[in-house]
């Protein structure tokens, strides 16, 4: 069999087996179980201490959201002002200028809400002191912030009648302490052995075997690189992200940043199972969602070995497939495998150029995130995906003709508008965004403006129209991989994206806690013969087609206009 | 809010030690062990530092094994892709004019024999690899070019191949630079 074939499913087939332990162990943690790790105990009541906080203190969802909200307000501050003025601030042996308002503003929401859409290069646009204080940082506590959302959500399955969704300060420490930092630790010492960077030695300057003199940018890389892959975060080091030789020096560590991204969210969908007692819930979320995610990595994965019909036209050989945007060590299998690991799982980091995919693969890059609850991102891909099973328990509900329970709890009126809300409000932001962008490329093309709007695209025609619309569906599902092809330093984008990050983030997260807080709280119905069972096959398929049909619905015309009609002038 | 922002701000100061302080410090302690010491893995040739092993080079001298077409001219100060569409018709032409260029500066090798990977940039601009076959397809210039037997070229591509990872994942490659080291001492 095809080498490249056999990496790719072991590397998935790794994914899940580290997976499944791992959500045992999450489960325990939060359940405040003996672990191996409790003698970390002590750290964190050093750090609750100086917190000055009680970690077992109950919190109803809005004491929940408020906390959540308040330190990441604060955390946006302190990054935008850090952004700001790197360029005087220490640890810059590179001599790397401050950013504009309007970059770091970007910048700032970015890293915050998980997503690292980037528009910058990290050799020349950051220090060393923002990549670690400002980057490393955010891409540690925004995953935190997730899996505290997550682990929101779970108390509020696991009681029958409760108030309480735990403790934000609890939660998001052991987030940090339990989970983590120590597996970035194990996978840091991977990456620098097998060549990533690690020490704070500066750009370095080289005459090659051929004579010509370059630049090397290095840094503390190691670290990061194994935060924004376990993080679900995806922010490169490198401008190329992990197709930067010293991000991801070989296939080894390509599987490692692959697994690595993957396993957190799924080893939540396990933790979820074990937490609340009820593992068939948590096997069917599973197999769902495993399906979606082949229903677009397979053909992915063949269009891209498959290699370019317009490439083709001109007469040479393919035989290592589609090669443009692409490299050599990784394959364009393991390429094209990444390119939907990332965009479903909200990670957004790299192994190949996006840009440079071929249309339809394009195309089911795009679906990843609009779907956005295939695994999802740490913490988010659960809640997301909790969205879609409250519409299908409503429209389930209405199938069968009685008032839509889940696991015990009426679903009425207010908790279907919610999730509605937030569904609605995907299509909004990023068909909204991409009408205005594409208005003033249109309309406004020679607009006096820094960079003129009809300057902004790197490819013409539909593929055009799919940049724009990929940034804004990259910016919504908070994944931040692009068609980098696209001009996005500049005040519209960096603002635009900018809110449409803030509102993508926060609203899905605010929805599902504020619909479970309002769920728990209702009197507890016992099941019967009559009720709708969530865990059931059946229900999974119609959850799955529930998302099928509204992505088609929000989507379809867009995706026309863009990848489609590119692959039909090919 | 109030009641918040306390421990907001508390909480923030020690997730920064802890992470931005202490994670990093302590990475690159380890890393110190490391090939290359956490500064990269360079490579020499007596004595003198002739590049990064993991990171691409340009070679564009005909007596050389070419290296993929980088959108960063392999300045690893400033990585990047093409980002070029696939339909885009500019990015077409500029194929088209380095397969006509490969043409010109390999007698011999057929149109349909030239890999998409020698005519195509890479995603990072510092790609360090080839396919043997990218590899092998140069080696008739080569041979000419350093008077040497082709055949020797040849095996020489073989000596320098990287198997699969434990021989079964991912692609079969070659290090460009390392070849290019060997080739030199070939004389």
């Amino acid at each position: 069999m095809n080498t490249e074939l056999t990496g790719v499913i072991v590397t998935f087939l790794l994914t899940v087996l580290l997976a499944y332990p791992l959500g045992i162990y999450i489960a325990k943690v939060f359940a405040g179980k003996k672990t191996f790790t409790n003698f970390l105990n002590p750290v964190e009541r050093l750090i609750y201490r100086i917190g000055g906080i009680d970690p077992n203190k109950r919190m109803n969802w809005k004491e929940f959201v408020k906390a959540m909200l308040a330190i990441n307000m604060l955390w946006l501050f302190y990054a935008f002002f850090l952004l700001l003025n790197q360029g005087h601030l220490p640890l810059n042996p590179d001599g790397n200028p401050n950013m504009t308002p309007d970059l770091s503003f970007n910048t700032a929401i970015s890293f915050l809400v998980n997503c690292n859409l980037q528009h910058y290069s990290g050799e020349s646009g950051l220090t060393y002191l923002t990549q670690l204080f400002v980057i490393t940082f955010l891409q540690f506590v925004s995953a935190a912030t997730g899996i505290a959302a997550a682990v929101a959500l779970f108390n509020g399955l696991k009681n029958k009648t409760t108030d309480n969704l735990g403790n934000f300060w609890g939660i998001f420490t052991k987030s940090i302490t339990r989970i983590l930092l120590p597996l970035c630790i194990i996978m840091a010492v991977i990456l620098a052995f097998n060549g990533s960077p690690a020490s704070f030695d500066g750009k370095d300057s080289i005459v090659t075997l051929q004579g010509d003199t370059v630049g090397v940018s290095r840094g503390p890389a190691a670290g990061m690189i194994a935060i924004k892959h376990l993080g679900t975060n995806g922010g490169g080091w490198f401008g190329a992200n992990s197709a930067h030789p010293l991000e991801n020096p070989n296939y080894f560590t390509g599987m490692v940043e692959l697994i690595a991204q993957m396993i957190i969210p799924i080893a939540m969908l396990f933790a979820l199972g074990f937490y609340i007692k009820r593992k068939k819930l948590a096997y069917v979320i599973f197999g769902i969602m495993t399906v979606g995610m082949l229903f677009l990595i397979m053909p992915t994965m063949h269009w891209e070995m498959q290699g370019s019909s317009a490439i083709e036209k001109l007469g040479i050989m393919q035989a290592t497939g589609a090669m443009e945007g692409k490299e050599v060590r990784f394959g364009p299998a393991a390429s094209g495998y990444w390119s939907i690991v990332t965009t479903i799982i909200s990670t957004g980091s790299v192994n190949s150029m996006h840009d440079s995919s071929m249309p339809l693969s394009g195309m089911m890059q795009m679906l990843g995130m609009l779907i956005n609850a295939f695994y999802g991102g740490c913490g988010v891909g659960i809640l997301n995906y909790f969205i879609y099973i409250i519409i299908a328990v409503f429209i389930g509900g209405l199938m069968v003709g009685r008032t839509p329970e889940f696991l015990g709890h009426k679903v009425e009126a207010r908790e279907v508008k919610i999730a509605a809300l937030v569904t609605l409000l995907s299509a909004f932001l990023i068909k909204g965004g991409t009408a205005l962008a594409a208005y003033y490329f249109v309309k406004h093309g020679n607009a006096d403006w820094a960079v003129q709007p009809a300057n902004w695209l790197n490819n013409p025609g539909n593929h055009g129209f799919s940049e724009m619309f990929y940034e804004f569906t990259s910016s919504n599902a908070n994944n931040g991989s692009g068609f980098e092809g696209l001009g996005d330093n500049n005040i519209f984008w960096n603002v635009t994206t900018g809110f449409v990050l803030l509102l993508g983030r926060f609203l899905p997260i605010i929805g599902p806690i504020a619909i479970i807080g309002l769920l728990a709280k209702k009197k507890y119905i016992p099941e019967t013969a009559g009720t709708l069972k969530v865990d059931s096959l059946t229900f999974g398929m119609l959850t799955f087609a529930i998302i099928i049909i509204i992505t088609a619905l929000s989507y379809f015309p867009p995706l026309v206009l863009g990848p489609i009609a590119e692959f039909l002038g090919m | 809010m109030k009641k918040y922002v306390w421990p907001s701000l508390k909480f923030t100061l020690v997730f920064i030690v802890l992470c931005s302080v202490l994670y990093p410090l302590l990475i690159a302690g380890i890393a110190k062990f490391s090939k290359g010491g956490g500064g990269g893995e360079k490579v020499e040739v007596n004595g003198k530092i002739v590049g990064y092993a993991n990171i691409g080079q340009k070679f564009t001298d005909d007596k050389y094994f070419w290296s993929r077409p980088s959108a960063a001219d392999y300045n690893a100060a400033g990585s990047a892709g093409s980002n070029k569409g696939p339909s885009n018709p500019d990015y077409l032409k500029l194929v088209q004019e380095r397969i006509d260029s490969f043409l010109v500066h390999n007698p011999g090798v057929k149109k349909e024999q030239i890999p998409a990977e020698l005519v195509t940039a890479s995603a990072s601009g510092l790609d360090p690899d080839l396919s043997p076959y990218a590899a092998k397809i140069q080696a008739k210039r080569i041979a000419v070019v350093r008077n040497l037997d082709e055949a020797t070229i040849i095996s020489l591509v073989d000596k320098q191949t990287e198997k699969p990872l434990l021989g079964f994942m991912g692609p079969t490659k070659v290090n460009v630079l390392k070849l290019n080291i060997a080739l030199d001492k070939l004389k």
